[in-house]
């Protein structure tokens, strides 16, 4: 053991660094906040009311108090400081292995822009809000720029919520031309990302999935046997999520089109196409961008996100209500939109987040974001010339790609039986995430990258030996791989218990009941 | 200069790379995308800040045009309330740990898992329910979805929505409904509760909320779940959770469902910003089973002594299944889930209640001390939490006079009415200088 007291320390100079880090996550065996509760303490004061007391009758009281933890100030903070230590963010690792999540710095400073927002009340006087009202209308001007579109709706909360949009624009304008019972099938494609189908599906749609072709590519003849009097509109991505750009994806629009349906093009991460190309270049009628990805907006664990929706002029009528609007005397909001799909959340949107996204274009400009999208393109090209050499890994279609790869283990496992989540694991002893992908699995042993434009070389060669290293620790001793993580906050996790009806505790509560009474 | 958020546009760096790759320059690597598609001309937006310091004075020429609620005394809520936020919630959320990551494993993040399972254990307790989501957008797509689930548990799709809902929330409902359930609407009575209920076995559930759009404690919760479950149908009631120190948690008068927004629970008002939607239920699988949202367990590990974390019953999800799993799950608003959850942790059980106990009292105060002053004031024989809704002869004009006393009155209704919002920060001088001005005005 290094630092025993027989042993000899090293000398000086220190020697170098070796190849992979020797990292070691935050490891501080954190009781459940429960557990940790005392009668009687209290973690922060609430005024008194100083007013007469009002005793709520009897059917409405609370019976018993809730049993929620009694912890002093310092000891909740203390709890999630730690908790805090034992995650990864941008902030502190090499995030590439989220890919299709677009893990990109958020700069500090746009923190201080957002907290600035952070006592304003969405229902104020028009004119005690300008400042953010402008931010608003600005921001809809650059992604209309950036997407080519007429107008963009700054209000849905993310991604899929901006793709519900889209969505439920779609049935108002069929419904607007009396084709909405017609029209009730939506296309997209199998590595379109899940939202799209499912998105459809809850608005009431039948969701037609194209298959990839031999080359990766969706299959055009396969679109052309879907279209027809039925399609209300195709919902794409692209690059999908393999990272491969449809050269084809004007003539999909252009048979959408014939058919009378609409195009809308999630572009959730235009991370790799900014200032190349645009929605509106191919033809579609709709789109959508993540500003928690492609604009820069922190991911929270998770949200708080940001969804755009952009739509060409003759869908402009639907969009969310109210839109802002500039006139003679500044921006107001415009309410009376009676073909509106009507409010899809709360007021106007996240709005610390469309403050961000619009300080991070600010920080850039029309060359900076081109700059963007080649970095990234270019990181992604020399990250995969890495992955590819080493032995096992594969890129399934082959190396045309724009900002992000779906690669395979698929060899490797069938070399070790070692699995890509078992890989994922253990490069996760090294300090770095790594995801297995959702659905679908047609690509076998599953692991996507997409080394944003935040990434140095050096973090990517970094990430690159931490793969061959796990891998070959595959091929050496696969044991080892598969009991991993060793240098986590904890170690392999049995997960039956979670599909475990009997047995599984979404909540201390559910816990406390079914295992320790 | 090299980009300072952009390493590799070094132009050294940048050639190697491409001599690495090789590829001659970008451009090659763009080979996929035809001609015809790609923009022949530069981006058309505003140049580039040149440096931080720049962007930060162009900010603050922005954002400092702006009134906020701290410059003025401001009574406004309509669904996005100020309550006091703790210094330790901002600091919680500021972690960059927490603040910079997004979807790791339960190893590396272990920290958001533990931290996201307590805030669904503590919301858990609070709403005497066993299982409690990970976070959705917010209220309003909570009560869109515990609706939804309602219908697909039962197989119908009928809903029975109380009438003292928000324009807006109410919107939101059509919109995401309305293709295949069918809303009908419970009038609302003199009193400000929700009227006459009439459903039949077609209906999948009530829907409730508590304090409802005026403010008013519903008081014929358990009446509700009775007649829904003597029809088969399920009582979903929206509360929230920032009552329920001092109010009866839907669960304890039979709801089968609750949901709400949890921006109360230490999330700022951030234009609005601020949202977050919780929905809970009992630990019953056919429930379970609909949730679209991720739902956090508890799972042991290799080491005796450690929480280990995951999916519970994960097949349900879109992620899982695109269209065949329910509804949709993606990015929702995780980091003010963990917000919550310091924020219930700070406050316990009894600063629950003495918040509950405040905010009861001092609207109750407001209510008397406006009607003093000459407004009428509705539904004032129910209980109120927090809103209350006054009638006057001109709306607009008592906001623009009010403003001049440097006061956001309230929310306007309609051209009567208004909706005025008392919290916990609101000092009772604060209340007693809104009378005044009131007073003033109508007078
Ligand atoms: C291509 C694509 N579309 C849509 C989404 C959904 O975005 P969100 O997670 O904000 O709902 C994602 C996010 O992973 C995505 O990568």
């Amino acid at each position: 053991m290094s630092g025993h007291a027989q042993e000899p320390f090293a000398k000086l100079p220190v020697a170098p660094k070796p190849p992979l880090r020797r990292f070691h996550q935050a490891r501080w065996d954190e009781p459940i906040i429960f557990e940790q509760s005392r009668p009687g303490r209290r973690g922060i004061a609430v005024p008194a009311a100083g007013v007469p007391a009002v005793e709520p009758p009897e059917t409405v009281r609370r019976a018993r108090p809730p049993k929620l933890p009694e912890m002093s100030q310092l000891h909740v903070l203390r709890h999630y400081v730690r908790l805090s230590q034992e995650n990864l963010g941008v902030d502190q690792a090499v995030a590439v292995g989220q890919g299709t999540c677009t893990m990109k710095y958020s700069p500090k400073v746009n923190e201080a822009f957002a907290a600035a927002v952070g006592e304003l009340h969405p229902l104020q006087p028009v004119d005690t809000v300008q400042g953010v009202l402008e931010v608003y209308w600005r921001l809809e001007r650059m992604l209309a720029e950036i997407s080519g579109m007429h107008r963009v709706s700054l209000q849905p909360a993310s991604g899929s919520a901006a793709i519900y949009a889209n969505v439920a624009m779609i049935r108002a304008y069929h419904a607007s031309r009396g084709e909405g019972d017609r029209r009730d099938q939506v296309i997209t494609t199998m590595f379109s990302h899940p939202s799209n189908a499912a998105c459809a599906k809850t608005a009431g749609y039948e969701v037609v999935t194209l298959m990839p072709g031999a080359d990766g590519h969706p299959d055009i003849e396969a679109l052309r046997a879907a279209v027809g009097p039925r399609t209300a509109a195709l919902m794409i991505t692209n690059p999908e999520d393999t990272g491969i750009f449809n050269p084809r994806i004007a003539d999909f629009v252009d048979l959408v089109h014939e058919a009378g349906g609409l195009a809308c093009y999630d572009q959730a991460n235009a991370n790799g196409l900014l200032g190349v190309t645009r929605a509106a270049d191919a033809g579609f009628d709709l789109c959508h961008f993540n500003l928690h990805k492609t604009f820069s907006t922190p991911h929270a664990c998770g949200g708080p996100a940001g969804g755009a929706c952009g739509v060409v002029e003759r869908l402009e009528p639907f969009l969310p209500a109210p839109t802002v609007e500039r006139g003679g005397d500044g921006y107001r909001l415009d309410t009376e939109r009676p073909q509106s799909v009507g409010k899809t959340r709360p007021f106007l949107g996240v709005t610390p987040n469309v403050v961000r996204a619009y300080a991070w274009i600010m920080a850039l400009g029309g060359r900076g974001l081109r700059e963007v999208a080649e970095i990234a393109t270019l990181n992604n090209n020399y990250l995969m010339d890495k992955v590819l050499r080493i032995p096992g890994a594969s890129a399934p279609w082959g190396r045309d790609r724009i900002e992000q790869v779906r690669y395979s283990w698929r060899e490797l496992f069938e070399d070790t039986g070692v699995r890509s989540e078992e890989i994922g694991a253990r490069a996760a002893d090294f300090g770095v995430h790594y995801w297995t992908s959702h659905h679908p699995h047609l690509v076998p042993e599953p692991f996507t990258l997409e080394p944003t434009e935040s990434y140095s070389r050096e973090d990517l060669d970094e990430y690159a030996a931490i793969l061959a290293h796990v891998a070959d620790e595959a091929r050496r001793d696969p044991g080892l791989v598969r009991g991993a993580p060793y240098n986590q906050t904890i170690h392999k996790i049995d997960p039956t218990p979670l599909d475990d009806p009997a047995q599984w505790a979404p909540t201390w509560r559910a816990y406390t009941r079914k295992h320790l009474s | 200069m090299t980009h300072p958020y952009i390493p590799n546009a070094e132009p050294g760096v940048r050639a190697e790379m491409l001599a690495a790759v090789g590829a001659a320059s970008v451009e090659e690597l763009y080979a996929p995308i035809p001609a015809a598609l790609r923009l022949d001309r530069p981006l058309d937006l505003p140049e580039a800040m040149a440096s931080e310091q720049e962007l930060v004075a162009h900010m603050r020429a922005l954002l400092g045009r702006d009134t906020d609620t701290v410059a003025a005394l401001s009574f406004l809520g309509h669904g996005c309330y100020p309550h006091h936020v703790p210094a330790v919630c901002d600091e919680v959320n500021g972690r960059s740990e927490f603040l910079t990551a997004y979807a790791g494993e339960p190893y590396e993040d272990h920290g958001r898992f533990q931290a996201l399972f307590e805030y669904t254990s503590m919301m858990a307790e609070l709403l005497e329910m066993d299982v409690v989501n990970v976070p959705t957008y917010d209220g309003f797509q909570a009560a869109g979805t515990a609706i939804r689930m309602a219908a697909r548990a039962t197989g119908r799709s009928k809903v029975l929505l109380s009438g003292a809902v928000s324009a807006d929330k109410l919107s939101k409902l059509h919109d995401f409904l309305d293709h295949d359930i069918e809303i009908r609407t419970a009038p609302v009575t003199g009193g400000g509760e929700i009227g006459e209920v009439e459903i039949d076995d077609s209906f999948a559930a009530i829907y409730l909320e508590t304090p409802n759009v005026y403010g008013v404690v519903e008081t014929r919760g358990r009446e509700l779940a009775d007649l829904a479950h003597a029809h088969g149908a399920l009582l979903v009631v929206s509360a929230d959770p920032i009552s329920l120190g001092v109010l009866a948690p839907p669960a304890a008068y039979g709801a089968d469902i609750a949901c709400g927004d949890i921006q109360s629970l230490g999330m700022h008002q951030s234009y609005g910003g601020g949202h977050a939607g919780y929905i809970a239920t009992h630990d019953e699988e056919r429930l379970v089973a609909e949730y679209p949202s991720r739902l956090f367990g508890l799972a042991p590990t290799a080491v005796p002594g450690e929480y280990g974390f995951g999916d519970v019953f994960y097949d349900r999800t879109s992620f899982a299944h695109r269209e065949e799993g329910k509804e949709w799950v993606g990015t929702a608003a995780a980091l003010w889930g963990i917000t919550a959850g310091v924020y219930l942790a700070l406050m316990g059980p009894e600063g629950m209640r003495e918040l509950g106990e405040t905010v009861l009292a001092r609207t109750r105060y407001a209510m008397d001390r406006l009607a003093e002053a000459g407004a009428t004031v509705l539904h004032s024989g129910a209980v109120h939490f927090r809103e209350f809704a006054i009638e006057v002869p001109d709306a607009d004009a008592l906001l623009g006079a009010l403003r001049g006393h440097g006061i956001f009155g309230g929310v306007r209704l309609d051209g009567r009415t208004l909706l005025v919002c008392v919290t916990e920060r609101h000092s009772r001088d604060d209340i007693d200088r809104l009378a005044a001005a009131v007073r003033k005005e109508l007078s």
